[in-house]
């Protein structure tokens, strides 16, 4: 009787010690993402300008119409989508060759990963201006490389190149370092027992790697897709939105930050949040990768 | 064996050429920073005369070296904090079990995967009105805010292969779960402790969409902002020697750690997806 009591109180000391470590954690998160997310969908359904501040006036949903109707929002949202899709389907094609030089390097090993991480951690503006500058036509040597008097930045379909390829090289030695975790866990035998039953290098890499790299492979896309998405460092450096290459997320700091109209912003904000709930969802349910699934594989 | 021969040939080609894929940025904008002004448009891939004068420009540029101080000085704390809770919460979460576990983990997968653009309006009419707009405190929030996820979910990784005997053993002894924590798990999550505040203070030494957001001044404006914002000597010309001298100089850091920690890093980084 005296030892269940015990427990019990031990079991309550316990939790009330695992809230307490939680707190200030849990705090934060409620004070810096839940609670200002709320006040967007909030302010999202007034007219509330900060150069009048004082004319804000409840109108329901008129800015998402406004939105909604607007071509600068579709343009935006199918740019968007165009450099999202384009980059993550490259990177993907790319990050395999090279998580295999990384799996297969046996020389150079921590040359070639360090080198693999530099493009991933550096500065995002700093990248874009290097991409910006090299295919200037005064300033860069691409043009001189490829014998061209090409004026990249100037044209619709030219930026988006440059746009992409800026992402790309930054981004896909993350989806590489992602795919080699993978990689790692095929496990050697099956791929000797299979070198033996006859499979030759591309029949092993399809029927066997692939499809036991699925659950790294599709994490890597989530994550890059979601990334992706919310891509605005890179655009606002290279063309700022010229040539009509806006992206949401400028469209959100175009309407908030520069035009101080935080209604209409907001509602701009919460539109890319619902997208970005909707790509994830998708994503969960017609990959099925499972959270609970991830949990208890990571509670081994 | 004369396949064995070929084979070796194959990937040390293909490791200069991912060398190459790295560097290849990476050696322009510092060959652009170490040009004369004057040969800036040469179209040359490496500078032919060698000249400093664009490093002499931005640092004594007053602007310039007040954001190297607010790059430092804030992602230094930011790290220090996101890290220091994270410790806490995943201590809770790998080792206590308590109602709300689960919801804690979706709660971080969420934050995970938050737009920032989502709060920028908010944040800026709130740190408005509080006071918190342009100063250190107002980026410190949202950076350890935004990083508490990822270092949750590395200290987590890590936390669950510590060996939980050594902290059994220290409370069959009498020690509080507090004390086992400080004196027998700390110690053993120092190298997870060291992954996560690598990679948070990346993060936030990166950030560029809060930094334009809320500053406007060298009161907390940080390196990345200061570089999209640099001016030249007309409004349409960009001045490119010094935004690559300035490039060159936030990225040697970063470049610095990187080299030094790269195990670190990739084990921090893949620590999520290795166990999908």
């Amino acid at each position: 009787m005296l030892r269940g009591n015990e427990r019990r109180k031990q079991r309550r000391d316990e939790q009330y010690q695992a809230w307490l470590l939680c707190a200030p954690a849990v705090l934060v998160l409620i004070l810096v993402t839940a609670y200002p997310i709320l006040y967007a969908i909030w302010l999202s359904f007034f007219r509330y300008d900060l150069r009048f501040p004082d004319q804000r006036i409840f109108v329901g949903l008129d800015n998402y119409l406004s939105i909604l109707t607007s071509e600068v929002w579709w343009q935006a949202m199918s740019n968007t989508l165009i450099l999202t899709i384009s980059s993550v389907a490259l990177e993907l094609i790319l990050a395999f060759p090279l998580a295999l030089i990384m799996y297969h390097t046996i020389f150079w090993r921590h040359a070639v990963r360090a080198a693999t991480l530099l493009p991933y951690v550096i500065t995002t503006v700093v990248a874009a201006f290097a991409w910006k500058f090299a295919f200037d036509p005064t300033t860069g040597f691409i043009n001189a490389l490829l014998g061209m008097e090409q004026a990249w930045l100037t044209q619709r379909w030219s930026s988006f190149l440059v746009i992409i390829l800026t992402e790309i090289w930054k981004t896909t030695p993350f989806m590489a370092l992602m795919l080699l975790a993978g990689l790692t866990l095929v496990p050697n035998e099956l791929i000797q027992a299979a070198r033996v039953d006859g499979a030759n290098a591309w029949q092993r890499f399809i029927k066997i790697t692939v499809p036991m790299m699925k659950p790294a492979i599709l994490v890597a896309v989530l994550f890059r897709t979601l990334d992706a998405f919310r891509i605005f460092d890179t655009v606002f450096v290279l063309t700022s939105g010229a040539q009509d290459t806006e992206t949401v997320s400028m469209i959100g700091y175009n309407t908030l930050i520069v035009s101080l109209n935080l209604g209409l912003g907001s509602a701009v904000s919460v539109l890319i949040f619902i997208s970005i709930v909707v790509i994830s969802v998708l994503f969960v349910k017609g990959f099925n990768i499972t959270l609970s699934k991830r949990e208890s594989g990571d509670q081994k | 064996m004369k396949k064995g021969l070929l084979e070796s040939v194959f990937w040390a080609m293909s490791n200069v050429l991912v060398i190459a894929y790295a560097a290849i940025p990476m050696l322009w904008i510092l060959s652009l920073s170490l040009k004369r002004g004057s040969d800036l448009n040469d179209q040359y891939f490496f500078p032919q005369t060698i000249s400093l004068e664009h490093y002499r420009n931005v640092f004594s540029d007053t602007q310039f070296s007040s954001a190297i101080l607010n790059s430092i000085g804030i992602a230094s704390i930011a790290t220090l904090f996101s890290v220091f809770l994270g410790m806490f919460a995943a201590y809770a979460i790998v080792r206590l079990e308590f109602p709300g576990r689960r919801l804690m983990l979706a709660g971080i997968l969420t934050t995970a995967m938050f737009p920032p653009i989502a709060i920028i309006g908010p944040l800026f009419d709130m740190w408005r009105i509080t006071g918190l707009y342009d100063t250190w405190l107002g980026l410190i929030l949202p950076y350890m805010t935004f990083t508490l996820p990822l270092a949750i979910w590395i200290l987590a990784a890590f936390f669950r292969e510590i060996p939980w005997d050594l902290d059994k053993a220290a409370r069959i002894d009498g020690a509080t779960t507090l004390q086992s924590f400080i004196r027998v798990m700390v110690p053993l999550a120092a190298p997870g402790v060291f992954t996560a505040a690598i990679l948070v203070f990346i993060f936030a030494w990166n950030d560029f969409l809060f930094a334009i957001s809320l500053t406007s001044t060298d009161n907390a404006r940080t390196v990345p902002a200061a570089i999209a914002f640099f001016t030249g000597s007309s409004r349409f010309e960009l001045p490119i020697g010094s935004i690559a001298a300035a490039s060159v100089v936030v990225t040697v850091p970063v470049m610095i750690v990187v080299l030094i920690f790269q195990q670190r890093i990739v084990a921090g980084l893949t620590s999520g997806a290795i166990k999908g």
